[in-house]
């Protein structure tokens, strides 16, 4: 995430949207913006509802047994229709902004 | 011989063994060439490994002035370096890699499910807001949706 916000005018610029999604409450997710400085936005979703509609739940894996999103990323055309995903295997390996914008490049 | 009873390969290698292990949250993750595999801390890792074994044999010599103690201190250091170092590795290759499968995502080509999520102010966002609303006075051609873990 902190990828995307130090190319966040470059995806601006391709026209690409970038928006995070946790079961973080807004307080938390604002805290969270002001000390890492985002500026996109950061939407919360405390009971997954909208993730397990992405089949992203990651059960029991937050604090005291919360649900939590597993790791993703969807690139999401005007339409709404999926035009790339990534699903990492390992939670520190993140897709790469780069690699996102370059892939942006194909949408109209 | 002050220098012979200090034994620096020992410490300073532990030293290293917990520097090895925070850096890695505390500074290497916050670079994709350094996160995606940590390198740089296994080479911190293989530095400190190497001053422990140098310690740990200068640390079992019978010449040291209290050799008993020594020992004992030796191996304590030595074993909670191993146990530094175990659990990176748990860490970083295992534990990261206990994610559901997600078959049920949506695959490319497939419409992404409809949301109205909350901001940080409160404020409800839908997925087709976030479809249609401007960026710089023109309409979208993509939404990215980056999912994470949170802070909880």
């Amino acid at each position: 995430m902190r990828g995307i916000e130090q190319n966040l005018q470059k995806f601006n610029e391709s026209g690409i949207r970038p928006v995070a999604i946790s079961v973080d409450s807004p307080d938390v997710s604002r805290n969270l913006a002001q000390q890492a400085g985002y500026t996109f936005p950061l939407l919360s979703d405390p009971n997954a509802e909208g993730i397990r509609r992405y089949d992203l739940v990651h059960a029991g894996a937050g604090e005291n047994g919360h649900d939590i999103a597993r790791p993703a990323e969807f690139l999401l055309d005007s339409s709404g229709t999926v035009r790339w995903l990534n699903l990492t295997e390992n939670y520190w390996v993140r897709a790469r902004p780069e690699q996102i914008l370059e892939v942006s490049k194909l949408l109209q | 011989m002050t220098a012979r009873r200090f034994n620096w390969p020992l410490w300073v290698g532990f030293v290293l063994t917990l520097a090895a292990f925070f850096t890695y949250f505390a500074v290497f993750v916050w670079f994709p060439a350094t996160r995606d595999f940590p390198w740089a801390n296994l080479v911190l890792f293989v530095i400190a490994g190497l001053l422990l074994f140098m310690g740990v044999r200068r640390g079992s010599a019978p010449d040291r002035p209290h050799p008993t103690s020594s020992k004992i201190v030796t191996s304590i250091v030595g074993l909670l370096s191993l146990a530094v170092f175990a659990f990176f590795v748990f860490a970083i290759f295992i534990a990261a890699r206990w994610l559901p499968a997600s078959t049920g995502a949506p695959h490319v080509g497939q419409r992404a499910p409809d949301f109205t999520l909350a901001d940080t102010t409160g404020r409800q966002v839908s997925l087709n807001e976030l479809l249609t609303s401007p960026i710089n006075g023109s309409a979208p051609k993509g939404v990215l949706l980056v999912f994470y873990r949170g802070y909880w």
